[in-house]
């Protein structure tokens, strides 16, 4: 569980990126993030797991606070996996290192260096690559694979570091829309079935509200929508983005919409022809 | 405006006459500059020993032929010296290269009041001595030898290597090392795994095309007296031998190409 | 479902285990043969420390004014040195780049252009100057010449790159129009190549600058000829103060390129 309580971010340039912000993430639990660029959404997560140090309020995982002054910020990361925009994995390395380096924090320096993990992180990287679908790309460059299967790896290398919570800045962002749908569901289904909780920043509204639990609208660092999706109607999309005709959007999210569950209705009906 | 009226019509010009003008006053300076600094230079000049120049390039041209390849016997073992002192020192010039290269990197240098501006200056300073200059310091205080040349080497390389080393750490994508620090990695785990892979090649290529230049270098640094092959050039310049130096810049030459040949492959191969 | 425990890195770069080992091996007798064919005289090294310590005295308080007279010949020969080699060098590398760029220059003259530039490329500066010195005597006339002979091999190789580079669907807009010869290089070819052209001139200048306080220890003039002549009188204050003025005068001209270039560009 994630208790957020009044963050707020003043950065050096005098920019006023979060204003109290203040929520609860339940176990299992999957939040969207939605707003403008700019709204703080960026800064937020990453206020979270400390890669950026909140002027004021406080952070909770699991009833311990993880904010306070200068408490092991090591210890503090690792129990929080990111997956990032851009994937952000290790271009020049393997993919199995990239996913081992999910246990860095929890390795000495010389372990890490001659890439002697212990076995039982080496067993858990191979079972996460083959959850993601990715056994037989172990050994292969990071930049040798495609979009979908990098963001994959990223995926597998935020769940090596067994979180308490996943932190997931615009996993779709370079995407094409099919992957985006695949790489969502697979992040949901994940959360499910390991009970984590999960925030996910996303510009993609529609696709947020396809697969999420709850939605979060910020807007110029403050909270202005806080509900499940299906109330996220026009006038609290007009709170949070501004005047825009948005019936327009979802009409094509609809389309879109029936358009995969055309296409689930036709695999199952050929699975079922099949049998 | 380039475009102006004249006699009620627009006129078209490349550029504003202020800006046509002050381009002429550049290239007229430098013209300026340029003759007033040949006559500068060649106040002491003897124009008797330049004209007869063609005369003396022909006299050169047949002292040194034919060649005295019997010389060659005598090249192996400087030659080695030659290789060795191009190597070692290049590999010692990196020992201390990286390093300054990590404090002179604005991204990673752990203080920018005083070991970036120091890192920098070492670089600046390196860079701005030629391994032969190192070479005549070094041999007046080591003594004469391979120990001085190598050194030699290894201070001209340091900024070489430096200078483009901090530029390649100042390129790397930030995004990697922000993923590799979030999962909760030291920052020496950081620096393994987040900017080590991405300056890997940078620096081997930096490294050998170093290697390329401090081999042509080292063909040069015995002429002081810090060893290789220059001190057999050096002897024999002395003595007038003419027929021998041209055995040396053979030498010279195909140790020069087959070094350029060994970098270009071993940096295709890095990439 | 089980699942391998351990994994080890694929190797970097040589896949084959017995290629890889004995290139290990052979790079370790290199070094170990090539390190003990070093011979350090540490009785002499014990003896230089005490000139080393005089030497870093000398760089600390440099001396300018005792040799005030030399320094100052030694500097005007290395800058005007620098400024005359690097205008005639850029004025003979032009034609010489153009000729050895193969998308624009006929077979005979590519040949001949690359033939130059590799000569030139071969030899270390010094080699040329020893050469130069014994055609024209001493002083800076040979080192203007062995400058710009070196600034032909540099600039043109880089400016025959960068032509070879260009955009090859401009140049044929150009000649599409029905331009000749010149007037393709003149609009196709020039405004391409022009910024990078000036970046490299005045990388070079630097370089010459560098460079022209070396060569005087072969006699082509320049304050390398100061240098040399104070090391031998063991003048450590002087040569201190020379390597200074070299520093400064390199970081300044380094300062003034890059500010120019910020400019043009």
């Amino acid at each position: 569980m994630l208790r957020v309580e009044g963050l707020t971010k003043r950065y050096k340039a005098g920019d006023h990126a979060l204003k109290g912000v203040s929520f609860t993430v339940e176990p299992g639990q999957v939040v969207g993030l939605i707003g403008p660029s700019g709204a703080g959404k960026s800064t937020l997560i990453r206020c979270v797991n400390r890669l950026v140090d909140p002027t004021a309020g406080k952070v909770f995982l699991n009833d311990a606070e993880i904010t306070s002054g200068a408490g092991d910020l090591r210890r503090v990361r690792r129990r929080i996996g990111m997956i990032f925009q851009e994937y952000a994995l290790v271009e020049r390395l393997t993919v199995m290192e990239n996913v081992l380096s999910g246990r860095l924090g929890y390795v000495s320096f010389w372990r890490s260096f001659f890439r002697r993990f212990p076995a039982g992180d080496i067993e858990q990287a191979f079972r996460l690559l083959d959850r993601v679908g990715l056994t037989e790309h172990a050994d292969k460059r990071a930049d040798a694979l495609s979009g979908g299967q990098r963001q994959r790896v990223g995926i597998a290398r935020a769940l090596e570091q067994n979180p308490e919570l996943l932190l997931i800045d615009e996993p779709t962002a370079s995407l094409d829309p099919k992957t985006s749908r695949q790489i969502m569901r697979l992040i949901v289904e994940i959360c499910r079935e390991s009970n984590l909780p999960a925030i996910i920043n996303i510009h993609d509204v529609a696709l947020a509200q396809m697969f999420v639990d709850r939605i979060i609208g910020l807007r110029a660092g403050e909270v202005v929508f806080d509900d499940v999706p299906s109330r996220l109607d026009n006038a609290a999309l007009t709170a949070i983005y501004g005047e825009e005709d948005w019936a327009a959007m979802r009409k094509t999210a609809e389309d879109d919409a029936e358009d995969d569950a055309e296409a689930t209705q036709a695999r199952i009906e050929r699975m079922a022809g099949l049998v | 405006m380039p475009v102006s009226i004249r006699d009620g019509r627009p006129v078209w010009q490349r550029r504003t006459p202020a800006r046509q003008w002050a381009i002429w006053a550049a290239w007229l300076a430098l013209v300026v500059l340029t003759v007033y600094c040949w006559q500068v230079m060649n106040r002491g000049t003897i124009w008797a020993f330049v004209e007869d120049a063609p005369q003396q390039a022909a006299d050169l041209l047949s002292r040194s032929w034919p060649p005295a390849w019997h010389y060659l016997d005598r090249l192996w073992w400087p030659l080695w010296d030659t290789v060795n002192i191009a190597t070692l020192g290049t590999l010692l010039g990196i020992v201390f290269a990286v390093p300054v290269a990590f404090l002179a990197a604005s991204n990673t240098s752990p203080s920018t009041a005083i070991l970036r501006p120091l890192a920098l200056f070492i670089i600046v300073a390196s860079r701005s001595i030629n391994s032969l200059i190192w070479a005549l310091l070094l041999v007046a205080i080591i003594g004469p030898g391979l120990l001085a040349g190598i050194m030699a080497i290894a201070l001209r390389s340091i900024g070489f290597i430096g200078k483009l080393l901090y530029e390649a750490i100042e390129e790397i994508d930030p995004a990697q090392v922000e993923a590799v620090s979030a999962t909760g990695a030291s920052r020496l785990q950081v620096m393994d795994y987040a900017v080590v892979p991405q300056i890997l090649p940078a620096f081997s290529g930096i490294s050998v095309f170093r290697w390329d230049i401090n081999i042509r270098e080292s063909t040069i640094l015995g002429l002081v007296g810090a060893g290789g092959i220059g001190v057999q050039l050096e002897s024999s310049l002395a003595r007038l031998a003419w027929s021998e130096v041209t055995v040396i810049f053979a030498v010279i030459l195909v140790t020069v190409i087959v070094s350029e040949w060994v970098s270009a492959k071993v940096r295709q191969a890095f990439i | 479902m089980s699942v391998p425990r351990r994994w080890r890195r694929p190797p970097l770069l040589i896949a084959n285990p017995v290629l890889r080992y004995s290139v290990y091996g052979g790079v370790l007798v290199y070094l170990v043969l090539a390190i003990s064919s070093v011979e350090v005289n540490w009785t002499r090294i014990y003896e230089g420390l005490d000139r080393g310590l005089r030497f870093i005295e000398g760089f600390l308080v440099p001396d300018f004014t005792t040799r005030s007279r030399d320094i100052w010949l030694g500097m005007v020969e290395s800058l005007t040195m620098t400024v005359t080699s690097t205008v005639a060098g850029i004025l003979i590398s032009i034609p010489v780049g153009i000729g050895a760029a193969r998308n624009i220059a006929p077979m005979p003259v590519y040949a001949v252009c690359r033939a130059l530039i590799a000569v030139s490329r071969s030899f270390q500066e010094i080699i040329i100057a020893i050469l130069f010195v014994a055609m024209f005597g001493f002083g800076p006339l040979a080192g203007f010449l062995t400058l710009s002979f070196a600034t032909i091999g540099f600039l043109s190789k880089l400016l025959a790159e960068d032509i070879e580079e260009i955009d090859e669907s401009q140049a044929e807009a150009i000649r599409a129009t029905g331009a000749g010869w010149w007037q393709v290089i003149n609009y196709g070819v020039q405004p391409q190549v022009m910024p990078r052209l000036l970046g490299l001139s005045l990388y070079r200048l630097d370089i010459n600058f560098r460079e022209s306080a070396v060569i005087g220890i072969v006699g082509a003039g320049g304050i390398g000829a100061t240098l040399n002549t104070s090391m031998d009188r063991y003048d450590y204050d002087t040569a201190g103060a020379i390597l200074i003025l070299i520093i400064v005068i390199v970081m300044l001209s380094e300062y003034g390129s890059s500010q120019l270039r910020k400019r043009v560009q």
